[in-house]
């Protein structure tokens, strides 16, 4: 280490050291290349396969390897299933996508409500919670789906409505820490309103863990709609992985590849957003890297 | 323990419950078109005759109040309507279902709990040894993979590859008249491959957890006397550890459960295993209300019941709790 490097020392902000940390992290930096590839592919997979994935397009059966054009074979009805591996990724990463927005919203802002003013509204909120806690969250979903009948949106909302309570109670987990904290104390010293300092104080300081539970919840998402489309609860006019699992199921004796590759990338999907989760974790908490 | 704890418990519960049954009654309402013809199932074959006497038995001509009053009443009563779609009370229908169920989630349940913690503790004991790298890798990988994808490939396997354990179903139908003893060790045999897919996810995240409450135990003091005494690994791990580092995993597998629901819902389904969640499944797709409702409500109760048993159990397990 030169001598320059010590006098031009400074602070580095927190959210720099988390990064450093994270891109040293190398199972973290596979998951953010794994999921771009994957990202990248259902984008250009889209104008690549601009026809539609539910077209017949050769014999039904065909195995992978054998015709150049199908390089992973024809499914039950002999459509093409390079074609929906590819542009079945995109529903089922904006679904994951939305609900996981969703599930943040409610949960931070219920969450939030709960941890910073206590008392009656702490007590009715988390009463809300626990009863959101006692329903099966897919039997609940599936319901909710087949109420308003099934479409990105309607899945997303019902996914979202389900699965809110454990970002409820992480957020007001935090926010009862954090608001005992001196900072807190001297911005209202200062006359900030309860609104500023639940917003612009206390939730900035709680966003670390509140990042990495988004991201967890992302990889759950998904893996709740290729859940309900694979129980044909989806949309029925929109490919997806969960939908081609579903189509293909009676016939997995007859041909393991139409529902071996979907399930393989819904698997590489949630496992690089996890391995990101992870990574973040880690960056956040240096103490906690020995676990 | 005391009673009062246990009684304040359980009216918190049927509260609970009474919560469900509301919701249930709101949400048939949130269906779009008539409730009468929506109980009656979207089959396009309800007559007048039939619409006038769901009417009649859900008070569907009274207010709304008075409608909710009979809706409570009638479920308090077990009576959650009529399934019209399979021709039954959907209690009885139900009643069938639900053993199946809770035989597949317990199961499953114990299975995740007693070789996730197994595995846990063992990886505890070399922080970063051979085998905690597996039970990290295992704990992502295995919250990564779709439930009801690992049961198919499964069934691949051992339908085509390695045919050892049945696929499909809960009963071998040429055991019809075999004795008591051979029917239930039949059952057991098609038990396995469900109860194991179900059981991967869990039993991957009880190993995470037991393996990092572990650490945290093994570097306390009780644990340093326990080894200065001379006590053997085994006993300062399983006994003097295990015990300490038994509560976070308690806790996480009373949280767990209603997860557990929702992924026998995807395994039975798989499996044709002839419990509630294949009954759930069957009935969405028929828009069979009254049978979907009823299987939310029993879902949710054993939820309840799932949650009560874990916090008395937790009182059980820690000695500190019992006074409060």
């Amino acid at each position: 280490m030169s001598d320059q490097s010590v006098t031009e020392f400074k602070a580095e902000s927190p959210a720099l050291e988390a990064w450093r940390m994270f891109r040293r992290n190398i199972p973290a930096v596979i998951g953010v290349i794994m999921l771009m590839v994957i990202v990248g592919a259902t984008l250009y997979g889209t104008f690549l396969y601009g026809g539609d994935p539910f077209e017949i397009v050769w014999a039904p059966h065909e195995p992978p390897g054998v015709t150049p054009e199908f390089p992973l074979g024809t499914d039950y009805l002999g459509r093409n299933i390079v074609a929906g591996m590819l542009t079945g990724g995109g529903p089922t990463l904006a679904v994951g996508l939305a609900a996981a927005a969703l599930t943040m919203v409610i949960g931070i802002s219920l969450g939030a409500l709960a941890g910073y003013y206590g008392g009656w509204v702490d007590n009715l909120l988390m009463r809300i919670t626990e009863f959101f806690q006692v329903l099966p969250a897919l039997l609940f979903a599936m319901v909710l789906v087949t109420l308003l009948s099934p479409s990105l949106w309607t899945i997303a909302l019902a996914i979202g409505v389900v699965s809110w309570p454990q970002t409820a109670r992480l957020t007001r987990a935090e926010f009862l820490k954090i608001k005992e904290l001196e900072y807190v104390t001297a911005a209202r010293a200062i006359g900030a309103r309860n609104k500023r300092i639940i917003w612009k104080v206390i939730l900035p300081n709680a966003a670390p863990p509140l990042i990495v539970s988004a991201t967890l919840t992302i990889g759950v998402a998904i893996l709740f709609e290729a859940g309900l489309s694979f129980l044909g609860l989806g949309d029925p006019n929109v490919m997806s992985w969960g939908l081609m699992i579903g189509a293909n199921r009676e016939y997995i004796l007859d041909a393991w590849w139409p529902v071996t590759f979907p399930g393989l990338a819904i698997f590489f999907t949630v496992f690089a957003v996890s391995l990101i989760g992870d990574g973040l974790n880690d960056a956040f908490n240096p103490k906690l890297r020995e676990r | 323990m005391n009673t009062s704890y246990i009684l304040r418990r359980l009216f918190y519960g049927l509260l609970l419950m009474l919560g469900v049954v509301v919701l249930n009654f709101l949400l048939i309402r949130l269906a779009p078109g008539d409730p009468a013809v929506v109980i009656a199932g979207e089959m396009g074959g309800a007559t007048e005759e039939m619409l006038e006497s769901i009417r009649e038995e859900y008070g569907l001509n009274k207010p709304v109040l008075t409608q909710l009053g009979i809706y409570i009443a009638n479920v308090a009563q077990f009576d959650l309507g009529e399934s019209f779609f399979f021709n039954q009370p959907v209690t009885t229908l139900i009643g069938h279902r639900i053993g199946p169920t809770i035989l597949l989630v317990i199961t499953a349940q114990l299975l995740s709990i007693v070789l996730g913690v197994f595995l846990g503790v063992i990886a505890a004991r070399k922080p970063n040894g051979p085998m905690s790298a597996f039970v990290s890798v295992f704990a992502t990988i295995g919250y990564a993979v779709p439930v009801f994808w690992t049961g198919i490939m499964l069934i691949i396997l051992f339908a085509s590859v390695v045919p050892i354990f049945p696929v499909e179903g809960m009963q071998s139908v040429k055991l019809r008249d075999a004795g008591f003893f051979v029917k239930a060790l039949d059952v057991l045999h098609h038990l396995i491959l469900p109860a194991f897919t179900l059981a991967i996810i869990y039993l991957a995240q009880y190993a995470r957890l037991s393996r990092a409450s572990m650490l945290e135990v093994l570097g306390s003091d009780y644990i340093r006397t326990a080894r200065a005494k001379g006590a053997s690994e085994g006993s300062v791990l399983f006994k003097h550890a295990l015990r300490n580092a038994a509560l976070p995993i308690l806790t996480v597998a009373g949280l767990q459960f209603g997860n557990l629901i929702s992924g026998a819902l995807l395994v039975e389904t798989v499996f044709n295993w002839p419990g509630m969640g294949r009954l759930a499944f069957d009935s969405i797709l028929r828009r069979d209300y009254p049978t979907i409702m009823g299987v939310l409500f029993f879902a949710s109760f054993m939820v309840v019941v799932a949650n009560i048993l874990t916090d008395l159990s937790y009182r059980l397990a820690d000695p500190r709790l019992r006074g409060r």
